[in-house]
C-alpha cells in the first residue's frame, strides 16, 4: 500500500495534461504527463487508478454525451493502453520463484486477470493487473475477450491462485455465468468486478462469485485478504437463479431475430420518419432493437427490472444527446412487449422500462403515435 | 438381532399362571414392585442377570441405569421433566450391561408394578456405526474425488491430496512425489497449512517408501515404526514426535503417482484394519488424480512446444510503420487454425519488410500444420520478395509436391518508406484484396489480383502499388471477416460494404485500434453463432504531424 500520497491538486493536472495530449492523438505528450508526474513522486498506482482510469471514464461519458466520435474515443483509449505499457515498463516485475507462489496458508500470490468472452473494454483490466502487480503479485493478464476454455485451459496449465474477471456490460452477464462457474468447477475462486455487475455488485452474489471489488483498490486489497472461496467447487451452479426455469432468457434470446424483424416492422407503422430511412440507417436501428433485446435477455436471465431500466434511460440519455427523440425508443418497448404475452417476467421488465422512459424529462415533440 | 435365545433349563418358578406366554419371550423381561423388589422374569432375564430372583432388590441384580430408571419411573419424585425420559412411549432407555447395550422399555401394569423389556442392541448398534461410518467415508470419499479431479494442475492436486489426507487421514500428511533430478517433491500438509520442499534422500531410509514409489507391483499401506522416521518426515510443526506412521503407495496409471505417508500424534489411537483400507481407497484416488494431471500436463507442455510456431505472432512498430495482427479461430477451444499472418522485417534499413496474410482451405489443426508449412516456405523465400510473382511461383510449386491437397490464398506486402510515405506493392494470390483507408476516410480497393496457391500449375498474378501518407492503413483480412453470418437478424452476411463502412470509421486510428475495432465489430456481428477463423493486418503510416509540437517527425516509438 502506499505511504506516500501525491496531492490530489497534481493528480488533477496531470489529468488535465493528458486529456489535452489525448484529444490532440498526441501520444507522446500523453507519455511524457504521466511520466513525468511519476519522475515528481506519484506512485505508479495513483497514476493508473487517478490519473488514466478517471480519464477514460470521462472519455466514455464525452461519448456518450456526443461530444467525440466512436473513432476518438478508439484513437484515446489505443494511446491510453501505450501510456500504461510505459508505465508498466518503469515498474520492476517482482521476482517470482515457481515453486513458492504461495506463503503457506498465506494469501494467493498469483492472479490470473481476464476480461469475459465478448468484452472489449479491455482497460480496466488492464489497469487491475497492473496495480497488482506493483503491489507484489505474480499476475498473468490475459486481455479482452477470452474465450472461457482458453481461460480453463490457462488455469490448468499455471496453477493460478485466483482468478480476477472483468466485464462492463451487463448483455455479457449469462457469458460471465458460465465463466464464473467454468473457474470454480476446477477448484479456483473467482474476483468479479466492471460495470456488468451492477453498481452495488448485486450480480456478482447472484452469479455465485466469490468476491466482488467496486474498483481495482478494493480488488487488489481483498485479493490481499485471500479468497473466501473454500476452495471447494460449487456443486450447485444454479445458485440463486431459479427464476431461469421459466424458460423466458432462453426463448427470448432465441427469438432475438424474430423479435427484432417483428420491431422494425412495426416501428416503420408507427414512425414515418422510418420510411425515408436509407439501408445503412435501417440496418443502424436494426441493431439498436437487437441491443435492446439483448439487455432485455440480461435482465431476465438476472430477474432485475432495474438492468432493464437502466439500459433504456441510458440509451434515451444517448439518443438525447445526438438529437433524437425517444419515442421510437417507447414505440419498441411497446411493440416488443406485444411479442411477449406469454412471458409475464418479460412484459413487466418491459412495462417498468417503459414507466422509466415516460418519467424521463425530454423535449416536449409528442411524437405521432396512434 | 441377536438375543439371548439360549434355553437353559434353569427353572426361576414365576408367581401368578396368567399370560405366561411372555415367559418364553427371547427378550428379557422383568417386573418389579414400587419398592424395587422383582415380582417376576423370564429365563432371559435370568440368563442376563444370573443373581435376580424373585424378592430380590432391582439395586442388587440389574445395573445401575436400570434400578435408577425404576425408581423414578415407580415413585415420581423431581420434576415430570424428569421422569419423561423413561415413560412408555419416551425415547428408549439405553445402557450397558456385561459388555452389551441394552434397550429398555418400561410398560406399567397400573398398580406400581413395572415391567421392563430388555432388547439387547449391541449387534444393532455396532451396525449403525459402521454404517454411519461407512456413509460418512463413502461421502469424504466423494467429495476427496471431486476435490482432486477439479483441477489438471498437479502442483494443486498435489496440495489437495496432501490437505485432505492431512484432514481426514492423520494429523499431518505428506505426498512424496518421484524424483526430478535426484530430489523429491514433498507437499506436507498439517491441520490447514501446507509447505511443499525438495528433499534429497534416500528413499531406503524410510521403510516401505522406495516400494511405493516404485508403483508396481502393487504394494499394501504398511506400518512403520516412527522411530523408524527421519528428520525430513516430521513437519516442524507437528510439535512432537509421531505416536504412529503409516505409509501407502499412490498407484498412478502405470507410472508411480508417488507415495503418501501419514502421522498422527502420540495420543492418537492408531490405525485400525478398516482405516487403513479407507486409507488405501483414498490413495487409489489421489494417485489417478495426480497421474491424470501431470498426464494433461505434459501433454499441453508438448502442445504448446508444437504450436509455438503455429501461433499468430505479435507484431509491432517497424522501421516507421506501425503493424498490428489480429487473430480469431474458428473454435474456441483452439488456439491455431487455418488463417495466418507474418512480418518480416528487412535484414536492413533500406530494405522492405514483407508481410503476409493468408488463409488455407479448411479449418482445425489439420489447416495449421499447413498454415506452418506455408510460413516457413515464405520466410525462406525472403531474399526473393522484390519479386512477388517469383515467390508465389515456388510457393505454388512447393505446395503443389507436398503430400497436401489443400491449397491456399494469400496477399503478400512488401513495405518501405519513401519520402515520408509509406510505399506498398500488394499481390494477391486468390485473396480478398487488401483495402486501403485514407486519412479523410475515403476506403479504396488495391487492385490487385492473382490465382490462388498450391491447386494449379502456374499462378498468374498482378501486382498493385500504394502510398500511405501519414494517417492511412492499408487492412489485410481474411474472408472469415467478410462472409461472417450473423447480425440484428441473424443470418445476413457481414460483407465487404460493411467492412468498408466500420473501416472508414476508423480514418486516422493506430494500427492495433483498426485491428480492434474490426475485430469487434465482426465479432458482434457473430454473436455466439458459428463463424470461420478470422484473421487481420493494419498496416498503418503513423501520424508524424504533432500539433503540440509543431514537428513533422514521430519520435521513435520502438521503445514503448
Amino acid at each position: 500500500m502506499n505511504t506516500r500520497t501525491t496531492p490530489s491538486t497534481d493528480l488533477a493536472a496531470t489529468r488535465r495534461r493528458l486529456w489535452e495530449a489525448l484529444g490532440a492523438r498526441d501520444e507522446a505528450a500523453a507519455t511524457a504527463a504521466v511520466l513525468d508526474a511519476h519522475d515528481e513522486g506519484a506512485p505508479a498506482e495513483d497514476l493508473l487508478l487517478d490519473v488514466i482510469g478517471p480519464v477514460q471514464a470521462r472519455l466514455g461519458g464525452e461519448w456518450a454525451a456526443g461530444r467525440i466520435g466512436v473513432a476518438q474515443e478508439h484513437a484515446a483509449t489505443a494511446i491510453q493502453d501505450r501510456v500504461v505499457a510505459a508505465l508498466a515498463h518503469r515498474t520492476p516485475a517482482p521476482a517470482a520463484e515457481p515453486g513458492d507462489r504461495r506463503t503457506p496458508g498465506g494469501p494467493p500470490r498469483r492472479v490470473t486477470v481476464a476480461c469475459v468472452d465478448g468484452e472489449w473494454h479491455a482497460l480496466p483490466a488492464r489497469l487491475l493487473a497492473e496495480v497488482l502487480r506493483g503491489r507484489g503479485f505474480v499476475v498473468d493478464y490475459l486481455g479482452a475477450h477470452v474465450p472461457t476454455p482458453h481461460l480453463i485451459a490457462h488455469l490448468h496449465q499455471t496453477g493460478t491462485d485466483v482468478v480476477a474477471l472483468s466485464s462492463s456490460l451487463p448483455v455479457r452477464l449469462p457469458t460471465a455465468h458460465a465463466a464464473i462457474s467454468a473457474v470454480q468447477a476446477v477448484g479456483l475462486p473467482v474476483l468479479v468486478g466492471g460495470a456488468a455487475f451492477g453498481p452495488d455488485g448485486r450480480y456478482a452474489r447472484l452469479l455465485g462469485a466469490d468476491g466482488w471489488a467496486p474498483d481495482a483498490r478494493a480488488a487488489a486489497d481483498l485479493l490481499a485478504e485471500g479468497p473466501r472461496h473454500s476452495g471447494e467447487p460449487r456443486t450447485d451452479p444454479a445458485g440463486g437463479l431459479s427464476h431461469l426455469s421459466d424458460q423466458e432468457y432462453t426463448l427470448v434470446t432465441r427469438a432475438r431475430p424474430q423479435l427484432v424483424r417483428h420491431v422494425l416492422q412495426g416501428l416503420e407503422d408507427t414512425v414515418p420518419a422510418m420510411a425515408s430511412y436509407d439501408d445503412r440507417q435501417r440496418e443502424r436501428t436494426a441493431e439498436d432493437v437487437a441491443h435492446i433485446v439483448d439487455f432485455l435477455a440480461a435482465s431476465l436471465y438476472a430477474d432485475d427490472p432495474e438492468l432493464f431500466t437502466g439500459f433504456v434511460t441510458w440509451t434515451a440519455g444517448v439518443l438525447r444527446a445526438r438529437g433524437v427523440a425517444g419515442d421510437a425508443l417507447v414505440a419498441a418497448l411497446d411493440l416488443l412487449a406485444q411479442a411477449q404475452r406469454d412471458f409475464p417476467r418479460a412484459r413487466a421488465h418491459l412495462a417498468a422500462g417503459r414507466d422509466a422512459l415516460v418519467r424521463v424529462p425530454r423535449p416536449s415533440a409528442p411524437g405521432p403515435r396512434s | 438381532m441377536t438375543v439371548s435365545e439360549d434355553e437353559s433349563g434353569r427353572s426361576r418358578a414365576p408367581r401368578g399362571a396368567t399370560g405366561t406366554s411372555w415367559l418364553r419371550s427371547p427378550h428379557p423381561a422383568v417386573v418389579a414392585d414400587r419398592e424395587g423388589g422383582v415380582v417376576e422374569f423370564n429365563d432371559a432375564a435370568a440368563d442376563l442377570f444370573p443373581r435376580m430372583g424373585v424378592g430380590s432388590w432391582l439395586d442388587g441384580v440389574v445395573p445401575g441405569w436400570l434400578a435408577d430408571a425404576h425408581r423414578r419411573l415407580a415413585v415420581p419424585q423431581g420434576t415430570p421433566h424428569a421422569a419423561a425420559a423413561t415413560r412408555p412411549g419416551g425415547p428408549p432407555l439405553r445402557g450397558n450391561h456385561d459388555g452389551r447395550l441394552l434397550r429398555a422399555h418400561p410398560t406399567e401394569s397400573g398398580h406400581g408394578d413395572v415391567a421392563w423389556w430388555l432388547v439387547d442392541d449391541s449387534d444393532l448398534t455396532a451396525a449403525e456405526d459402521a454404517l454411519r461410518t461407512e456413509q460418512e467415508r463413502t461421502a469424504l470419499l466423494a467429495e476427496a474425488s471431486t476435490q482432486l479431479l477439479s483441477s489438471l494442475n498437479p502442483d494443486r492436486c498435489l496440495e489437495k491430496a496432501a490437505l485432505l489426507a492431512a484432514a481426514h487421514l492423520g494429523d499431518a500428511a505428506l505426498v512424496i512425489s518421484p524424483p526430478v533430478r535426484n530430489r523429491y517433491p514433498v507437499v506436507t500438509a498439517v491441520g490447514e497449512r501446507f509447505d511443499r520442499s525438495q528433499v534429497a534422500m534416500d528413499p531406503t531410509s524410510v521403510p516401505g517408501l522406495a516400494e511405493a514409489l516404485q508403483g508396481f507391483p502393487p504394494v499394501p499401506a504398511r506400518w512403520i515404526d516412527p522411530a523408524e522416521l527421519p528428520a525430513w518426515a516430521v513437519p516442524e510443526d507437528f510439535g512432537e514426535a509421531p505416536g504412529s506412521v503409516a505409509i501407502t503407495p499412490l498407484p498412478g496409471h502405470g507410472v508411480p503417482a508417488g507415495a503418501l505417508l501419514l502421522l498422527r500424534r502420540g495420543g492418537q489411537s492408531a490405525f485400525d484394519a478398516s482405516e487403513e483400507l479407507f486409507a488405501r481407497l483414498f490413495a487409489a484416488r489421489a494417485g489417478a488424480a495426480l497421474s491424470a494431471a501431470r498426464l494433461y500436463a505434459e501433454q499441453a507442455r508438448v502442445t504448446r512446444a508444437l504450436i509455438a510456431e503455429l501461433l499468430p505472432p505479435q507484431l509491432h512498430h517497424v522501421r516507421g510503420v506501425d503493424f498490428a495482427g489480429g487473430y480469431r479461430t474458428s473454435q474456441d477451444t483452439e488456439r491455431i487454425g487455418g488463417d495466418f499472418y507474418d512480418v518480416h522485417p528487412g535484414t536492413d534499413a533500406g530494405q522492405e519488410t514483407l508481410a503476409v496474410l493468408g488463409d488455407v482451405c479448411g479449418k482445425g489443426l489439420e489447416a495449421a500444420v499447413l498454415t506452418g508449412r506455408i510460413r516457413s516456405t515464405v520466410q525462406a523465400l525472403l531474399p526473393l520478395a522484390d519479386d512477388h510473382q517469383n515467390v508465389l511461383r515456388l510457393l505454388n510449386g512447393a505446395l503443389l509436391n507436398s503430400r497436401h491437397t489443400r491449397f491456399a490464398t494469400l496477399v503478400l506486402a512488401s513495405v518501405g518508406r519513401a519520402d515520408g510515405r509509406v510505399r506498398l506493392r500488394l499481390t494477391s494470390a486468390g485473396h480478398p484484396r487488401p483495402l486501403i483507408l485514407r486519412s479523410t476516410g475515403h476506403v479504396e480497393e488495391a487492385d490487385t489480383g492473382g490465382t490462388l496457391v498450391g491447386a494449379l500449375p502456374e499462378v498468374p498474378c498482378r501486382s498493385a502499388t500504394v502510398h500511405l501518407a501519414p494517417g492511412d492503413t492499408c487492412l489485410l483480412y481474411t474472408d472469415g471477416i467478410t462472409e461472417a453470418r450473423g447480425g440484428p437478424l441473424g443470418s445476413a452476411m457481414f460483407g465487404e460494404g460493411r467492412l468498408r463502412a466500420s473501416l472508414a470509421d476508423c480514418a486516422g486510428l493506430p494500427a492495433e485500434a483498426v485491428v480492434e475495432r474490426v475485430q469487434m465489430i465482426a465479432g458482434d456481428w457473430v454473436g455466439r453463432g458459428p463463424h470461420d477463423d478470422m484473421a487481420v493486418v493494419a498496416i498503418t503510416a503513423p501520424h508524424t504531424t504533432r500539433p503540440s509540437a509543431g514537428s513533422d517527425r514521430a519520435p521513435d516509438r520502438n521503445t514503448a
